[in-house]
């Protein structure tokens, strides 16, 4: 598969990887994925020295459609605001690498995969996977496009908690790390809402105990509910306040369930529009994957003890004032563990009232500030 | 054009040496002593705008404030930890400065002496707090709350039994003059004063071991 993006400028490639069978992924569950296929794309090409290599992380809901067209939604990849000609990952410099997490649904190994054992779609015989699985089938996807060293891993989110974990698993094959409103483990409240999320899904017939490939049907009101309650914690009070306050979407209430406010409509409209690209295992799989990330937990529950072997790494760690999801009270907790390690961190606190989802969206201070981290980086690898 | 105080600090650094600047800024000083001594630099700044603008500069600088983040450096972890006026706006003066010296080798430290003679004249013929070049806001908006003399810090050097290295004033936009704070008409004297700390070796006279160097070093 190759296509051209950017009104045709620069090529994008990607593809599936499909990994032989005498390279299976060991999860930390002790179990073994045969058969992995690692959904990807690229955008430039790795230059002469190895040096330019980038690999983005995407969060729960993202895929590896960073930029160019989504070819499901036909919108614009989730951060082609950043990623182009131009833009601070340019595919002009930076060879730049976006796979699909394993147990993702859109072309990576996942729950909605067939199990090569039986023939029939994994559902819940998928093994439980975590960040470090997602980052160690990365790590073999690096390898196997011919990357040794990657001058930058950058995630926001989900994607924040695989930078660090790359950090902490693969330091000597990093040279920076790009942390975006995230946090090195989940809290009660985090576990919680995906609680809500999955028991959402669980609750609805359609799912049929996670069989519901097999007989035809999909829990899409399980799903949509799960995530019209996750999208409310992407944004924050002001944010939907500002947008929605209490505006009605007709003139007069209709003294019944309706959607009479324009937030609800807009809720509504965000679960029916993710039910089309997202498969509900994949949504209950990725979920545990986050509630079970605790990067300290192996290390005598002390973080900087996790960071120990990344103290050659260098951290940019942005937060954002209104994100209650992952507050900077847990971004500020990385950096300084990340100080305690010796580790060069920036870091800095952006405001912003668009909550957890203003990594993704226009927040100039941010694009400035990754813009002046990533080419100082550049400038120590001599590019 | 290099400010005096910035002048005077790389003069005092020693080349390829570790240092924290706390209170950065927008890392003037940072990028000055990367360029000319090939430091290995990081800072400490409170405002989003200043670290921002160190981000863009390339320099490791994380937002934060003297108060609560010298806590999370290890031991030891730099030659030099500099505090350029900032030491007054700290709630607690005490606890920074000995926390500068548990993390750095040395503490390079400036404030405004409130000793200075226009401080002193402000007070006595107008009653009112004094508004000078060195402390140019006035009571009600200026960020200092914990104004000292050059008397004031010395005492609390010999309280924290830290080791005077090296001491300087400035007045105006003149060059550093190297002083001896003991002496009283220096208090009256000095607009601006720049220490170099240490800490006293420990009893018998032995030397500190060197620094770790495995936090920074590869």
């Amino acid at each position: 598969m190759a296509n051209l993006d950017f009104a045709g400028a620069v090529m994008s490639e990607g593809g599936t990887w499909r990994f032989p069978p005498d390279q299976p992924l060991r999860l930390d569950s002790g179990a073994r994925l045969d058969n992995l296929e690692i959904a990807y794309r690229t955008w430039g090409q790795l230059n002469a020295d190895g040096t330019n290599a980038v690999l983005i992380c995407h969060a729960l809901t993202g895929d590896q459609h960073v930029s160019g067209t989504h070819p499901v939604s036909g919108k614009p990849g989730w951060w082609s605001r950043l990623v182009g000609p131009g833009k601070p990952l340019d595919p002009a410099k930076h060879f730049i690498i976006c796979s699909n997490v394993v147990g993702g649904c859109m072309g990576s190994t996942g729950p909605a995969s067939i199990d090569p054992a039986t023939g029939k779609p994994y559902g819940l015989t998928f093994p439980v996977i975590t960040i470090a699985d997602m980052v160690r089938a990365q790590a073999m996807l690096v390898e196997a496009l011919g990357v040794e060293t990657l001058l930058a891993v950058v995630g926001g989110s989900m994607g924040g908690m695989q930078a660090q974990q790359w950090a902490v698993s693969y330091p000597e094959k990093l040279f920076s790390a790009v942390i975006l409103a995230s946090a090195s483990r989940h809290s009660a409240q985090n576990i919680a809402f995906h609680e809500v999320g999955r028991q959402a899904i669980m609750a609805d017939p359609d799912w049929r105990g996670g069989a519901y490939a097999s007989q035809g049907v999909r829990p899409e009101k399980g799903l949509a509910v799960a995530r019209m309650a996750a999208h409310i914690t992407y944004l924050s009070e002001p944010a939907l306040q500002r947008k929605f306050g209490r505006e009605l979407q007709r003139d007069g209430l209709s003294w019944g369930f309706d959607a009479d406010f324009q937030v609800e409509s807009y809720l509504r409209h965000q679960g029916a529009s993710f039910v089309d690209r997202f498969d509900a295992n994949s949504y209950l799989y990725i979920t545990r994957a986050m509630d079970y990330f605790d990067l300290a937990a192996g290390h005598g529950g002390v973080l900087a003890s996790a960071f120990a072997g990344a103290r050659d790494v260098r951290f940019c760690v942005l937060s954002f004032t209104s994100d209650w999801l992952y507050p900077t009270s847990e971004n500020r907790h990385i950096v300084r563990a990340l100080t305690a390690a010796g580790a060069r961190a920036a870091f800095v606190e952006i405001e912003s009232d668009k909550g957890h989802d203003a990594f993704l969206l226009d927040e100039p201070v941010m694009d400035a500030a990754l813009q002046g981290f990533l080419s100082s980086v550049e400038r120590e690898r001599g590019i | 054009m290099i400010r005096e105080d910035f002048r005077e600090i790389l003069r005092l650094v020693r080349p390829g040496s570790r240092v924290l600047d706390v209170g950065c800024g927008e890392g003037a000083l940072l990028e000055l002593l990367t360029r000319e001594k090939g430091v290995d630099g990081r800072g400490l700044e409170i405002g989003a705008a200043g670290v921002a603008a160190c981000m863009a500069r390339g320099l490791s600088v994380v937002q934060g404030d003297a108060d609560q983040d010298l806590d999370h450096f290890p031991d030891r972890s730099f030659d030099y930890a500099i505090l350029s006026q900032t030491l007054q706006a700290t709630r607690n003066p005490r606890h920074v400065l000995d926390e500068l010296l548990r993390i750095a080798d040395h503490a390079v430290v400036s404030f405004p002496n409130f000793g200075h003679w226009r401080v002193r004249w402000s007070l006595l013929s107008r009653g009112r707090m004094p508004e000078t070049k060195a402390l140019p806001l006035p009571w009600w908006s200026t960020p200092n709350i914990h104004l000292c003399t050059l008397a004031d810090f010395l005492a609390l050097t010999e309280d924290l039994d830290v080791r005077v290295d090296a001491c300087c004033a400035f007045a105006g936009d003149g060059p550093a003059r190297p002083i001896d704070p003991t002496k009283a008409f220096e208090n009256w004297r000095s607009e601006t004063c720049l220490f170099m700390l240490s800490r006293n070796p420990p009893a018998a006279g032995l030397e500190p071991p060197p620094a770790s160097g495995d936090l920074f070093d590869g």
